[in-house]
Formats: structure tokens, C-alpha cells, sequence
């Protein structure tokens, strides 16, 4: 190619320069051009490969930036303006999520350190509160965060029922946030056991001490020894792996706290925050109804049992 | 003031308390929040109740309204701005909450040193409390159950249209009375009981007096059953011997026995009847309410009835055995209430 060019005859040393020209220029132009295009990064295929929306101050754009995100799109694109108020929903449901978030990320980290065994439990512990850097704050905010979502969860099912927010058609939504709550409360529960303390093995203790007495399914529960049940056999020792709060109760509470009742608790958040969205959204803040204006229903009135609100 | 106030002070301020002090200011802030809410809605459906004609066209709420404004807001930026800082301060309050208090930790478990008091965490503690007045088979298994089927049966045994969301209290006085009655004076109350009043022994210490381990209470606690035969000097006492008479003599030995159970039946059927009518005249006590029964099926009247009176079973329990003493009502060999 090189001896081609003009005619003449040119050397190892010519081409290379040549090609230093050539690659000065591309250096300089593309660039030049790509550097511009930084500017404007939205233009970008890496940034329009993550974001399938471009990023402007227009409705549209902000409606699928919300509908368009797999963490947003529980959210509605539009919300009533008065149920951003504060005063309306207190933020309790929103605030018991996030603890969620937080209690995982800090639980993660926690059973790195953690082993559910008679012999480390303990010790791993004191090691997280005097080795591990920032163990114990990572201690304290799981130990904090938990109480604190125990507390929004209750100040959120009393907003929930101050604001009438169970009623048509939310009852059964209502119902997955009872269940939730439940959850919320034995998660709690099977963590106080973890650190093999006196304050966890006496509350543990004190705790499934009442499942013995479980009418039928506990030794000395009404009708529980005359069904067979004993010390070994009953819901007691199902709950503990044995008949005292020892190894076994540690693993199965190991087990519930960090596998199980965050899987069984995640699916029915799942199913809580979608029937918001598919019961309508959040309640209200709604107009108020009179009481001249309830309607006397007419043929068979909505029963519990019977089918209701097809019309 | 005399007294051991510092005791006080050591139960509140212990870390793991933290969460239930704060629900004593929390809780009667949030009343106090819902209840100037639900006052200025009741102020505006009053008004409305008596102008049908401005009722028809009126902006029927009290947040701040102007024609002009759009009903709905993007939740982008609107709503997640408020998530997003409701997030950092959550995080601000658990930083500071963390670095200032540590979680506590007790020596290692062991199984010959019992604790005392060995108290569960804060949230059960309402249960642990609930074992004062019954056997565990209800205060640790039936009433825990009766709670979450009682909030679950809520939205379907609630007839009452009215106060579908937002803050009302004159519309649904019945339902808000109930759930204050149930959350804060039971469900609340007992908890503190729990954290501040119940000691070592899991005695009563009034807030003042310190907790000593040694304290000895004499405390007779009587059954129901003994109390006729202790009242009239022995002339009616509960021991069978009328039914003695009616039966086989290699039987007789059980006759006692017999009549306790007969005799604790009765008080019960007797609650049961007594506190069903109260909740039905609850039920109907002023006009709305009864118009709100009269749309209830025979399915939800018996269902909230039932609750009702299962739920007051605990308060009427608790009177009996705090100020009388009585400990079991009826007694049976298989169980006893």
C-alpha cells in the first residue's frame, strides 16, 4: 500500500509517521466529539441502555421514569395532592419498609461475623462489640432498627384504622397487614434468642414455655396429655428442636430469623404494597360522606359470605 | 416526694425500654393528631349535614384547596422526595440512637441462673402480663390467636359505611372507642405494666418503690367456688354433698369435684349473657348506631358480639383478681378460667 502512494518509494519510517497523522487526527476528532457528548450524557448508549427514559422536565418523561423502574413502579405515576400530606398517612407504612431494608443490609452483615452454635454465638458477639470495626454500631442499629419497626408497625395499623382505611375494598389487604405485623413481632422474637444471653435465653424461655400449655398440640395444655402428648413430642419441642432452649433452638431460631420469615414476610409485602395499587391506591385523604347519603342496599346486602360488590 | 425514684428512672431508661417510653409519648401524640383532624372533618360534615344544597357542589375536605390546582401531583418528584427524606431522617434518628445507647447484653446463657425478673421483650410483654390473670393455654395461646382473628374479622363485622378514608370521630364512635379500648387501654396499658410496675417475682411495685428481690408477698388468692362458703361461715359451701345423695356410692368421692365444675359454669354463662346484652345495647345506643345494626347481618352481630365479650373478659379478669383476689372461676379438671 505504501509504495503506491504518489509513486514513490517510501521507507519503514515514512509510513509510521504518516499513520501518526493519521491517528492525531482521529485522536482529535472523534475525540473531540465524544468528548463534547460527555456534556450531554443522556445521549450516551451506556446511559440509555440503564435508563429507558430520557430525563426531562415534561409529564411524560416523569410518568415513565416512575412506571418505567422496577424499584418506582409500585408507585402510581400521579398521586391525589393531598395524599403527599404528612398529617394524612403519618409516612408509618413507608418508614416500616425501609426498616425492613435497613434491618437486612445490617442483618447481612451481622451473620458474617455470627455463628448459630452453642460454643461461638456469644464470643461472636463480643468479638463484633470489641474487634469488628463499626460491629458494634452495626449491632446497636439492628438492635434499634428492629424495636423501631414494631413501633411503626403498630402506629401504622392505627392510622389504617383511624382513617376507615380497611373498608370496602380494602378488607383483605387489611388482613395481609395483620399477618405482617405478626411476622414483624416474630422476627423480632427469633433474633432476641441469637445472642445466646441471659436476657435472650430467659425471654426465649419464658415465651415457648406457653406453647406447652397449647390446648391439644402441648403436654400441659388442656386435653394435650390425653391426646399423647409429652415433653418430646409436643409444639414446645417442635419450636426448640428438643425439650430445653439449647443448640437446636438456636438453629431453628437462626433459621427463622434469617431465611425464612424474611422470605415468608417478603412475599406477603409483595402482596400488601400491590394491593394498594390494585385497590386503588391509598385511601384518601377522601371526601367526607354524610350521613344523609348512605345508600339502603338494595336485594342481598354485601355479606361476608355471600358474593359482593360485582356490580 | 419520698420514695425510690432513681428505681424509676433505671427501668426507664434502660435501653432495651427505650421503645415502649417512647409509645408513651408517641401514642397520645397520634391521638392527639388524628383527633384535630377527625375534629375539623366532623366541624366540616356537620355543616354540610345541614345545607344539603352546599353540599352538593362544596370541596368536601379540609386540606387547603384552590380551584385552580390539579387534583393529582407526579409521584416524581412530589412523593418520592417526601420517601426520600423520611428515609434519611429514619437513618439520621438510627446513627444517633446508635451511637448514644448500646444494645445490652447479659452474661451468657445459662440455665441454672434463672433471671428475675425474666421478662420477655418489651412488645410480649402484654402477653407475659396476660399470665397474672389466666392459665397460659389463653393468655399465651388463645388470646394471642382471638387478637389476630379479632383485627382480621375488623373490616368485615365494621357495617358502617361512613368514614372510609379519612379522620373521622362522630361517625364511627363505636369502632374508635373499641380500638382505643383495645390498643391503648389493653393492649398499651399492659405492656407498661409489664416494663414499669412488674418487679422482681413478677410482683406489683408501685413506681416509687424499689425493686427488691426479697420482698415477700402473703397474697391469698381464692377461688370463686369458695368464696359462698367463706361468706356465710361455711353454711353454703360448694362440696356436693346434695349431689352426693343422686349419686352411686363408689362415685361419691367425686361429688365435690362435680359441683365446683357445675357451680363455675354458671358465672360464666352468666358473663357471657350479661356482657352479650351490654354490647348489644351499646350497639344500639343512639340513632346512627342503631341504623348501622340494623345493616348488619345475623353472621357480623353475633361475630362482633362475641369478640366484644371475649375482649372484655380480660379487663372484668383482671378487676377480679387485682382488687378481689379471685383466681380461677371455674375449675374444672381439665382446665380452669
Amino acid at each position: 500500500m505504501a509504495e503506491e502512494n504518489g509513486g514513490k518509494r517510501t521507507g519503514l519510517l515514512d509510513r509510521v509517521r504518516e499513520d501518526a497523522e493519521d491517528i492525531k487526527k482521529l485522536v482529535q476528532e472523534k475525540g473531540k466529539e465524544e468528548i463534547e457528548g460527555l456534556k450531554d450524557p443522556e445521549k450516551t448508549q451506556l446511559y440509555r441502555s440503564i435508563f429507558r427514559v430520557k430525563h426531562e422536565d415534561t409529564p411524560r418523561s416523569r410518568s415513565l421514569g416512575v412506571l418505567s423502574n422496577v424499584f418506582l413502579h409500585l408507585h402510581p405515576a400521579k398521586v391525589n395532592r393531598d395524599a403527599t400530606r404528612y398529617n394524612f398517612t403519618w409516612g408509618m407504612g413507608g418508614i416500616t419498609f425501609y426498616l425492613f431494608i435497613v434491618l437486612t443490609f445490617t442483618g447481612v452483615l451481622l451473620m458474617f461475623y455470627y455463628h448459630p452454635t452453642k460454643v461461638q454465638a456469644f464470643r461472636d458477639i463480643l468479638y463484633l462489640e470489641n474487634d469488628v470495626p463499626f460491629g458494634k454500631l452495626l449491632r446497636n442499629m439492628h438492635r434499634w432498627a428492629a424495636h423501631l419497626m414494631v413501633i411503626a408497625v403498630w402506629l401504622h395499623m392505627f392510622r389504617v384504622f383511624l382513617t376507615g382505611s380497611y373498608k370496602r375494598p380494602r378488607e383483605f389487604n387489611w388482613c395481609v397487614g395483620v399477618l405482617l405485623m405478626v411476622l414483624t413481632l416474630l422476627l423480632s422474637f427469633t433474633g432476641y434468642l441469637l445472642p445466646d444471653d441471659q436476657l435472650g435465653f430467659w425471654a426465649v424461655t419464658v415465651g415457648t414455655n406457653m406453647a406447652r400449655a397449647t390446648p391439644g398440640l402441648g403436654n400441659e395444655g388442656p386435653f394435650g396429655s390425653l391426646l399423647g402428648m409429652t415433653p418430646y413430642n409436643d409444639v414446645r419441642f417442635a419450636l426448640l428442636g428438643g425439650s430445653i432452649v439449647d443448640a437446636n433452638a438456636l438453629l431453628r431460631a437462626y433459621i427463622w430469623h434469617c431465611i425464612a420469615i424474611p422470605l415468608i414476610a417478603s412475599i406477603f409485602m409483595g402482596v400488601h404494597f400491590w394491593r394498594v395499587r390494585k385497590d386503588g391506591g391509598i385511601s384518601g385523604p377522601a371526601p367526607v360522606m354524610l350521613e344523609s347519603e348512605i345508600k339502603e342496599e338494595k336485594g342481598p346486602r354485601p355479606v361476608i359470605m355471600r358474593p359482593s360488590g360485582m356490580a | 416526694m419520698g420514695g425510690d425514684w432513681h428505681q424509676l428512672w433505671e427501668i426507664a431508661s434502660a435501653p432495651d425500654n427505650v421503645p415502649i417510653v417512647a409509645m408513651l409519648f408517641l401514642v397520645p401524640f397520634y391521638v392527639w393528631y388524628s383527633f384535630r383532624q377527625a375534629r375539623a372533618n366532623d366541624d366540616l360534615i356537620e355543616k354540610l349535614e345541614a345545607d344539603p344544597a352546599a353540599a352538593k357542589t362544596a370541596h368536601r375536605k379540609t386540606q387547603p384547596y384552590h380551584p385552580k390546582w390539579e387534583r393529582e401531583v407526579h409521584t416524581w418528584p412530589y412523593l418520592m422526595r417526601i420517601e426520600f427524606v423520611a428515609a434519611i431522617l429514619v437513618t439520621v434518628l438510627l446513627m444517633v440512637w446508635s451511637l448514644t445507647l448500646n444494645a445490652p447484653l447479659e452474661e451468657p446463657s445459662n440455665p441454672n441462673v434463672t433471671m428475675n425478673p425474666a421478662k420477655a421483650p418489651w412488645y410480649f410483654l402484654g402477653l407475659q402480663e396476660m399470665l397474672v390473670y389466666f392459665d397460659p393455654w389463653i393468655a399465651g395461646v388463645v388470646m394471642p390467636t382471638l387478637i389476630i382473628i379479632g383485627l382480621m374479622a375488623i373490616p368485615y363485622i365494621d357495617a358502617n359505611p361512613l368514614g372510609n378514608g379519612y379522620y373521622t370521630y362522630r361517625q364511627r364512635r363505636f369502632a374508635i372507642w373499641t380500638f382505643y379500648g383495645g390498643f391503648i387501654g389493653l393492649w398499651v396499658a399492659m405492656i407498661s405494666i409489664g416494663t414499669f410496675i412488674r418487679g422482681p417475682g413478677w410482683m406489683w411495685f408501685w413506681p416509687g418503690s424499689t425493686w427488691d428481690a426479697e420482698r415477700v408477698e402473703y397474697a391469698v388468692n381464692r377461688n370463686l367456688d369458695t368464696i359462698p362458703g367463706a361468706l356465710t361461715g361455711g353454711l353454703f359451701q360448694i362440696n356436693g354433698s346434695w349431689i352426693a345423695h343422686l349419686m352411686p356410692v363408689a362415685n361419691r368421692a367425686y361429688a365435690p369435684i362435680l359441683a365446683r365444675i357445675i357451680f363455675g359454669f354458671f358465672p360464666i354463662a352468666i358473663y357471657f349473657l350479661v356482657a352479650a346484652y351490654l354490647v348489644y345495647l351499646v350497639m344500639n345506643s343512639t340513632e346512627f348506631a342503631r341504623r348501622i345494626f340494623r345493616r348488619m347481618t345475623l353472621l357480623q352481630i353475633v361475630t362482633t358480639d362475641l369478640l366484644m365479650v371475649l375482649m372484655l373478659a380480660l379487663p372484668v379478669k383482671i378487676l377480679l383478681r387485682l382488687i378481689f383476689r379471685i383466681k380461677y372461676i371455674w375449675v374444672t379438671p381439665w382446665f380452669s378460667i
